[in-house]
């Protein structure tokens, strides 16, 4: 018998189609796979009982010969995403007991595309932080980490490190990530699989918890680049309930994926170039380089200025956005309540006890951008920089059709390290940032290893709407990489 | 820039966050931290420069003026921390 849990998603997908095996065997040895390895804490909640339920209707439709694109796979989906009648809690304290009455747009068009609900996954709370650490239902371990070491496990990356620790475990064929400064991507290199950010307003944002609704944007990660391809397809479009989203057709990403590069002009940035970079970070870089004009691509050199920018920028923004988002968190109509004296010291109870400590940095950081005399000196400072970062893109996709850099400054680092200094932590997105605050598509591909023998990521950059030529591109690294190591948690 | 542990107690009070006293040195050396990383955007000049506030160009739609939701008092109070004939229960508003 196959090993189930060795497909890609497109493997599976075809193997049901071919009736090899059904949903129901598929999603029972991934629950089988949950069941071992809950140590790693990537899910909140487990939905058992709804995944064998959907993996049943989903055989049923196999048999009838009228499969979605997703039928009968069995996914996570971060809990930042509301499903309807399943807890939803953003892995905050202050959402305790929520369970939404209605079904977030991007989950919905899942579900119909006949995708299996395996559960929740866990993040950083709120979605605020790189390393998974903030959750307030514990750290995630990624599955890179060797067993029996006594060293402390190693962070799978954030705020998706649920999903991406579920994925590099095989405790799903792929999952869902929302990225707001680089929270799908850099998680995704940190753990070894593929995940792409699509262009904003690309994805409804209806029904996910918002965190900066400038800059969030829901995205695939899977262990290959067509699987994400393929998951893509069925979250993306236009949807009413979210006025961000695009009135534009969804193409065909899995048949971009088959597209030579061929002629392609791929910019390299010089500003992405730091002082002291990590060698095996530079290293895999110029591989990544090396391995594009091989298949036929060209170079060029192309000068994002305002990249170092893009950082301080991100955490303005973001934060403002935050404050002004998480105000609705007062205790009154759902989550927690913890009761005071008056209206007043009940709001305050509940939200100095309900959010945890980035998430309290992050508000009150908001909060102060964007209070009286000091708006314009932060908050529109920001609003005016975040266009000069736009425009650099801008220019620079003139002369090429995609840009490469690696998607993080190191490869997965350990837990309580980077704790005492919230902005050595926030380091953590230099590369992944600008896109996010430009809106552009980006996806991160895993493309080998450093010398500790932890995955490395590279990150391409497209024009608005063009995720198929960055899935082009992305296709053919993983094609050149061959990346295909099983993370050492797995072994025995 | 450097906050002040009154200014941060001020801003929490704004946010409505309770802060116990002894949080407010270490948050205010946190925070100012950040502050003063983020005034490197100072260096920029931003003169010309029109701010951005919507960064893909997607036009506002309009839609007919009808009813389109509603009626789900149920699903509405269903998550409520207390509540009672069809209303949230909250604390007194008016002293």
């Amino acid at each position: 018998m196959t090993d189930l849990l060795a497909l890609s998603l497109v493997e599976a997908r075809d193997g049901l189609r071919a009736k090899q095996f059904s949903a129901v065997e598929l999603t029972q040895a991934y629950l089988d796979a949950m069941a071992r390895h809950r140590n790693w804490n990537a899910y909140i909640t487990e939905t058992p009982d709804k995944a064998l339920a959907m993996a049943e209707a989903a055989d049923v439709r196999l048999a009838a010969g009228n499969p979605g694109p997703m039928e009968g796979l069995p996914i996570g989906m971060k809990d930042l995403f509301c499903t309807e009648g399943v807890r939803t809690t953003a892995a905050s304290h202050i959402l305790e007991g929520f369970h939404p009455p209605y079904e977030s747009t991007v989950s919905k068009r899942l579900w119909e595309a006949g995708a299996v609900c395996l559960g929740k996954t866990n993040l950083d709370e709120f979605a605020m932080g790189s390393s998974n650490i903030t959750s307030y239902h514990g750290a995630v371990t990624n599955p890179w980490t060797k067993p029996g070491g006594n060293e402390k496990p190693l962070v799978p990356g954030g705020s998706s490190g649920g999903s991406a620790a579920a994925i590099a475990g095989r405790l799903c064929i792929a999952a869902t990530g929302t990225d707001t400064g680089g929270s799908i991507r850099q998680p995704a290199a940190f753990s070894g699989i593929c995940g792409i950010k699509p262009t904003y307003g690309r994805c409804s944002r209806f029904g996910i918890v918002a965190f900066a609704s400038s800059l969030d944007q829901a995205g695939a990660m899977a262990r290959k680049v067509g699987d994400c391809a393929v998951m893509l397809g069925a979250m993306a479009g236009f949807d009413p309930h979210d006025s961000t989203s695009a009135d534009r057709p969804v193409p065909d990403f899995e048949a971009a994926c088959q597209r030579s590069v061929k002629g392609l002009k791929i910019g390299i940035p010089k500003e992405y170039r730091l002082d002291g970079m990590n060698a095996a970070v530079e290293a895999a870089w110029q591989q990544g380089i090396a391995w594009l004009e091989a298949a036929g691509a060209e170079m060029v050199d192309v000068s994002l200025p305002h990249t170092r920018y893009a950082l301080p920028t991100y955490y303005i923004i973001a934060p403002a956005e935050a404050s002004s988002n998480l105000a609705r968190y007062d205790g009154m109509r759902y989550g927690l309540r913890v009761p005071g004296k008056n209206l007043v010291e009940t709001y305050e109870r509940t939200r100095g006890q309900g959010f945890g400590a980035e998430v309290q940095r992050r508000i009150l950081i908001g909060t102060y951008v964007l209070s009286a005399g000091y708006y314009d000196a932060y908050y529109l400072k920001a609003q005016k920089v975040r266009r000069l970062i736009a425009d650099d893109f801008h220019q620079a996709f003139q002369k090429v059709d995609l840009i490469l850099t690696p998607t993080a400054p190191s490869a997965a680092f350990r837990e309580g390290e980077k704790m005492d200094d919230p902005v050595a932590m926030y380091l953590n997105d230099v590369f992944t940032v600008p896109s996010s605050l430009a809106g552009l598509p980006a996806m991160s591909v895993p493309t080998g290893l450093d010398r500790q023998g932890l995955p490395l990521g590279l990150q391409l950059i497209g024009r608005p709407w063009d995720e198929e030529t960055v899935l082009a591109g992305s296709a053919a690294l993983e094609k050149a990489a061959g990346f295909d190591v099983t993370p050492y948690g797995l072994e025995g | 820039m450097s906050l002040d542990e009154a200014t941060v107690a001020r801003i929490a009070r704004l946010a409505r966050i309770e802060v116990e006293a002894d949080r407010l040195p270490g948050l205010a050396r946190e925070l100012s931290n950040i502050l003063g990383w983020i005034e490197q955007l100072g260096e920029v000049d931003t003169d010309e420069v029109e701010p951005m506030r919507s960064v893909m160009p997607i036009p506002s739609r309009q839609r007919a003026d009808r009813v389109t939701d509603g009626g789900r008092q149920e699903d509405v109070l269903s998550n409520a921390p207390a509540a009672e004939d069809g209303c949230y229960l909250v604390p007194k508003v008016v002293e």
